[in-house]
Parts: structure tokens; C-alpha cells; sequence
């Protein structure tokens, strides 16, 4: 069979659809993860890379806690991240899929994404001017005459850094869950009430076990991302909110360690990857069959 | 004694759509009842209300002597298999029939038992860890069944059970549900746009349009005497003719046009005895053809063979009766010997005003 004839099979034409991004994938996905892959096999010597393979960069990591320590910060920062953003999403789409009119239903949906017509930068600056020191809640709260001080547990710290990503991340859970709430058959929560169940208990053995698929999802789409970010550690974590991003980019750009540096991406990549499993797992058992 | 379900005067609006105008309804314990009409009458909210799930506007609703006003859905002692079943899709089989047992106090192996015994009364003996998604219609309509009847409950709702299966697997379990409420003496109300379906099933029928009971009466009544030429004409087939009327004393004496003079009996006019212009309806089996040298004690009327349509068992005739407005429908069954007659075949028809009903409107 010549290449034409090829083209024109199933098999074939969707081959030809998918091939320009699976090109794409491979040159800018792909490759550079095998680079970084072999970089942290190897070594920094002052101006040039020893090419030898080593473990010398994963014993360092290891050995050093400041490396294990951000790490596991990154780790609690995305876990409480997720746990807030989720948390507050589920309501917010449960009021969306439940108590909004069909046809009003699109109008809220563009209204939880209207945050990002602005760029992620510039709300993060945002919230620098509305958790600062001089900033809304503060001056807003001493003007009020509720507090003497300024706070200064909401800048520059874990805490800022956990409520500006929990804000950044909302619509991203907010929209699984709605999707999930909206596939439930409405006739099945009427059941649950003929069979005897209450609201409450109908929510707990019909409602929240069925939106698991979406909580799932939320959790994997907020969590994953987050570990990795850079700019909201950065701009808002002051000393001690820095998280492992930060210390890759230092490594990368300052400390010019790159094989140390990739060493710190692929054991953070590792983690999100078998923590995600974890949930993958999960909902493989709640989907089963649907 | 009193019935175990009693409605007055319920209504039922939606903004401005009145769909319940002011039903009055008894139903007897352990009666099997149904609720027909075309979509849009009002017999699902009906049954809504019934169940919980929709609050009347006005009127009461009183099951068991005890009114419902402000019992919620999970309080009444009614249980309902939905149009879609609503089979939980994330528990298996038991999980599903044993649903509402969490409160019930017996052991955890003597619910499992009770379980088992609920599936095997629907046929579904075994199936219980089964996953719900892995059931055809058929089987979840059970699961459904199952479900609803292990609560015992005073009043099994069924809102269009059968209507999502195959005519096969309909007529099968419209043996198998008479059979279980029998078995079970649970009063049933099935929600039904099928009427024969509706004749079948049940001990009476209440036909509704536009959110008002139309008739309300045995199966057979139903058919044999409609009391309006609505009722008449959502059950079954029907010829309606243009007729006459005159009261002489007790004798009323119908004049139809077309086929002749006949008296009929006051239980043929169940909406009542309009006098002058009105309607008679005749059933397409309470006609007959009459073949080559076949006699009969019936009035006669020459006609002409319109069209034919072949059932198999059945084949329906429509004959023009020289001033009769409509073609007369005719079902005649296929008997040894009998032929099918073709159109344009000079025929004579036979008709008997016993089987005329007179229909008011």
C-alpha cells in the first residue's frame, strides 16, 4: 500500500490529523525533557558540564535539607492550596448546577472565568495591593478601628502565597465539579427521597459520590500545576514562602547549576507524578463503568 | 370503608399553566389503578403530588386517612419506579434494593436476605453484586421494582414504567407486574399514555385530559361506554355518525344517518341523553361484513369496500355507506375459509344498536 493510499484509511487519516502536534509534542515537550533528564545525570564544573554519568546532583538533594525541606513545603503549600480551592469550588458549582436557571446557567459560567481576562501576573500583583501592608484589609480594618497594627501574617509568606493561588485556581476546579453535577440525573436524587433519604443524606449517598469524578479532576488540575509555580512564590512569598520552583530557577539562572537544577525538576516532577497516580487510581474507581 | 387514598379538590398551577383542575379520586387498598391520557394532561404531577415531589396548590391528598399536606417525599409511606428508573449507577444491584434499608433495624445478613428474596420476586435471583450499568432496561426496571417494593409500602407509584421497552418485553412484564401486585396486595397507581396498556393492567382507569379526569371506570365500562367522544376516542378505535334523537317516555330512540332507526337502552348513554342533533359512536368489531350467501338477524347496509388493511389475525375494512360522511371501520377476524375482501367490492355491512353508545359533544 503506497503512502497515498495510506492516507486516505481510518487509520491513516487520523494520522495525518494528529501528526502536526505529536511533531509539535516531540520538539518542544519531549525533547527537552530527555535534555533535562540527561543534564541532572551529570555534573556542573565551574564554567563547563562534566558529561560522566552520576548521582552525585540526586545524593546532594538528598543529602542537603534545604532541597527536602522546600520540597516538602511545596508539596504542603499545593496539598492545603488544593484543598481550599476545592472546598470552596464545590458549593459555588453545586449553586451553578442546582439553583441557577438553564438558561442563566452559560451567563454564570462566563462570570467565574472573567478572571483571566486579566493576566496571571497582574492579579497577583492584585492581591500584593489588597493583602499589603498599607494594603485594603489592612487599612480598611485599622480605618475601622478593628485593629491597631497592620497585619502581617498575609504578606510575603506561605499564607499569601496559599490565598493568591486558591484565588487563581477556583475556576479551574469550579469547572469539573459543575460538569460532573451537571451528569447526575436529577431523577435519582428524586429516588433517593422516595426511598427515604433526607436533602442532607441524599447529598452524602447519591450527590457527592456521583460528583466524585469532577472532585477528582479539580484536585489533579489545581494540585498539579501548583506545585510548579513560580510566580506567586516569588512575588508574594517573601523569605519563607519560596517554594521548590524557586529554588530550580535560582539553581538554573543564578548558582548557573543547571544538572542540579534539572536534578530538583525531574525529583519534583516524580512526586506530582506518583501522587497523581494516587488520584488517577481513585478515579478510575469511581468512574468504573461510567 | 374508607379508601386508602383520597383527593379533593386538588390543583395544581405553575405560573400561569393550570395543570390540576380540582381532581376528586378514591382509591381502594389494593386496587391497581391507572392514570391514562395523552402527554400533557396532568398525570404525572398527579402522581407527583401523590408521591411528594410536587406540593398541590389546593386540596388535600390523604393516604391512609392521614393528610399529606407538608410530608415530605421521604415521610410518605409511598414508594415510585420512575420513567427512567433512576437506578443508582454508582452501587451495585443489592446496594440499589437495599437502598432504603439504612434505618431499618434487622441485622446486616438479615437485610442481605431480604434482599435477595426482593430480586428473586423480580426475577433477578443472583444478580446482586452485579453493577447497575451493566443492566438492560429490562433489568433495571426490576431493580427499580425491587427497590420500591422491599419498603412494603401502602402505595407503589409507577410513573411509565413500561414505555422505554420493546413491545415484547412490555407485554411480558404487564404479566409479570399484575402478577406481583397480587402477589404483594400493594395498592398500585401506574401513570400510563398507553391504553391498552391501561385495559390490561388495570382494576379501574380515571382518563384525564388538560388536567381534568374525563371518565373514570373498569376497563370494560371504559371501552364499551365512553362517556364522551374524547374518552372514545383515546381508547380503542371508534365511527362516529351523525344522529338524531327523540325521547318517547322512557324509550330512547336514535335515528343514524345512513345506517336507519334503532332504540337503544339508557346504559348506552353514559354522558347523559341529548335530545335533536348528536353522536353515536360504533366499535369497528361491533360492525361486520357480510360474505356471499351469509344471513343475518342485524340491520344491513350496502356499502362499498374503501380500503383494507391485513393485520395477520385481524383485517380492518373501511366500507362507504352511501350517506354516511365518513367511511364505517370494520375489523373483521381472518377465519378459515373467510377471504380478504379487495377494495372495491360491493359489500353489505351488518350493525346492531346494542352496541351504539351516544356521546354528548
Amino acid at each position: 500500500m503506497g503512502l497515498r493510499e495510506y492516507a486516505t484509511t481510518e487509520g491513516g487519516r487520523a494520522a495525518t490529523l494528529v501528526a502536526p502536534p505529536f511533531l509539535y509534542a516531540l520538539a518542544l515537550l519531549a525533547l527537552p525533557i530527555l535534555a533535562v533528564v540527561l543534564f541532572s545525570f551529570w555534573t556542573q564544573d565551574f564554567m563547563t558540564v562534566d558529561t560522566s554519568f552520576t548521582l552525585a546532583n540526586y545524593r546532594e538533594i538528598l543529602d542537603k535539607p534545604i532541597y527536602t525541606m522546600l520540597l516538602g513545603r511545596s508539596l504542603m503549600v499545593s496539598g492545603i492550596v488544593t484543598l481550599v480551592t476545592v472546598i470552596l469550588a464545590f458549593p459555588v458549582a453545586y449553586y451553578v448546577s442546582f439553583h441557577v436557571q438553564p438558561s442563566k446557567k452559560s451567563l454564570w459560567l462566563f462570570l467565574i472565568t472573567i478572571p483571566f481576562w486579566t493576566s496571571y501576573l497582574i492579579r497577583v500583583f492584585l492581591w500584593k495591593v489588597i493583602l499589603g501592608y498599607n494594603g485594603v484589609i489592612n487599612s480598611g480594618l485599622v480605618g475601622a478601628g478593628i485593629i491597631d497594627e497592620p497585619l502581617s501574617f498575609i504578606l510575603y509568606n506561605v499564607n499569601a502565597v496559599i490565598i493568591t493561588l486558591a484565588h487563581a485556581f477556583a475556576p479551574f476546579a469550579i469547572l469539573p465539579i459543575f460538569v460532573a453535577l451537571e451528569k447526575i440525573d436529577r431523577s435519582l436524587l428524586e429516588a433517593s427521597q422516595d426511598l427515604g433519604e433526607s436533602r442532607v443524606t441524599t447529598f452524602f449517598r447519591v450527590t457527592l459520590p456521583l460528583s466524585m469524578p469532577g472532585l477528582v479532576a479539580a484536585v489533579l488540575i489545581v494540585f498539579i500545576p501548583t506545585i510548579g509555580d513560580y510566580v506567586t512564590p516569588e512575588l508574594m512569598g517573601g523569605a519563607g514562602g519560596k517554594l521548590i520552583a524557586n529554588m530550580i530557577q535560582t539553581q538554573f539562572l543564578q548558582l548557573n547549576n543547571a544538572p542540579l537544577g534539572a536534578a530538583l525538576a525531574l525529583v519534583a516532577m516524580v512526586c506530582v507524578t506518583a501522587i497523581s497516580l494516587v488520584f488517577v487510581g481513585l478515579n478510575r474507581r469511581w468512574l468504573r463503568g461510567r | 370503608m374508607t379508601p386508602l387514598i383520597e383527593l379533593k379538590g386538588v390543583e395544581k398551577h405553575y405560573g400561569d399553566y393550570h395543570a390540576l383542575r380540582g381532581i376528586d379520586l378514591d382509591i381502594r387498598q389494593g386496587e391497581f389503578f391507572s392514570l391514562l391520557g395523552p402527554s400533557g394532561c396532568g398525570k404525572t404531577t398527579l402522581l407527583r403530588t401523590i408521591a411528594g415531589f410536587e406540593a398541590v396548590s389546593s386540596g388535600t391528598i390523604r393516604i391512609d386517612g392521614r393528610d399529606m399536606k407538608g410530608v415530605a417525599a421521604n415521610h410518605r409511606p409511598t414508594n415510585m419506579v420512575f420513567q427512567s428508573y433512576a437506578v443508582f449507577p454508582h452501587l451495585s444491584v443489592a446496594e440499589n434494593v437495599g437502598f432504603g434499608l439504612r434505618r431499618d433495624p434487622r441485622s446486616k445478613a438479615e437485610k442481605a436476605r431480604a434482599v435477595e428474596q426482593a430480586l428473586e420476586m423480580v426475577g433477578l435471583g443472583g444478580y446482586g453484586q452485579r453493577r447497575a450499568h451493566a443492566l438492560s432496561g429490562g433489568q433495571r426496571q426490576r431493580v427499580a421494582l425491587a427497590r420500591a417494593l422491599i419498603l412494603e409500602p401502602k402505595v407503589l407509584l409507577l410513573d411509565e414504567p413500561l414505555s422505554a421497552l420493546d413491545k415484547k418485553m412490555r407485554e411480558q412484564m404487564q404479566v409479570e407486574l399484575i402478577r406481583l401486585q397480587r402477589q404483594v396486595g400493594i395498592t398500585f397507581i401506574l401513570v400510563t399514555h398507553d391504553q391498552e396498556e391501561a385495559l390490561v393492567m388495570s382494576d379501574r382507569i380515571a382518563v384525564m385530559f388538560e388536567g381534568e379526569i374525563g371518565q373514570m371506570a373498569d376497563p370494560e365500562t371504559l371501552y364499551r361506554r365512553p362517556a364522551s367522544k374524547r374518552v372514545a376516542e383515546f381508547i380503542g378505535k371508534m365511527n362516529f355518525l351523525p344522529a338524531d334523537v327523540r325521547r318517547d317516555g322512557g324509550a330512547i330512540e336514535v335515528d343514524v344517518a345512513g345506517l336507519g332507526r334503532g332504540a337503544i337502552a339508557a346504559e348506552q348513554a353514559p354522558g347523559g341523553v341529548p335530545v335533536g342533533a348528536a353522536t353515536v359512536g360504533l366499535r369497528p368489531e361491533t360492525l361486520a361484513i357480510l360474505f356471499e350467501g351469509e344471513a343475518t338477524d342485524r340491520r344491513v347496509a350496502e356499502g362499498v369496500v374503501d380500503e383494507v388493511v391485513y393485520y395477520g389475525d385481524m383485517t380492518y375494512y373501511d366500507v362507504r355507506v352511501p350517506g354516511v360522511d365518513r367511511p364505517l371501520n370494520i375489523a373483521m377476524k381472518n377465519l378459515i375459509g373467510r377471504p380478504v375482501l379487495d377494495v372495491g367490492t360491493k359489500t353489505r355491512v351488518a350493525w346492531d344498536e346494542r352496541a351504539l353508545v351516544l356521546l354528548p359533544g
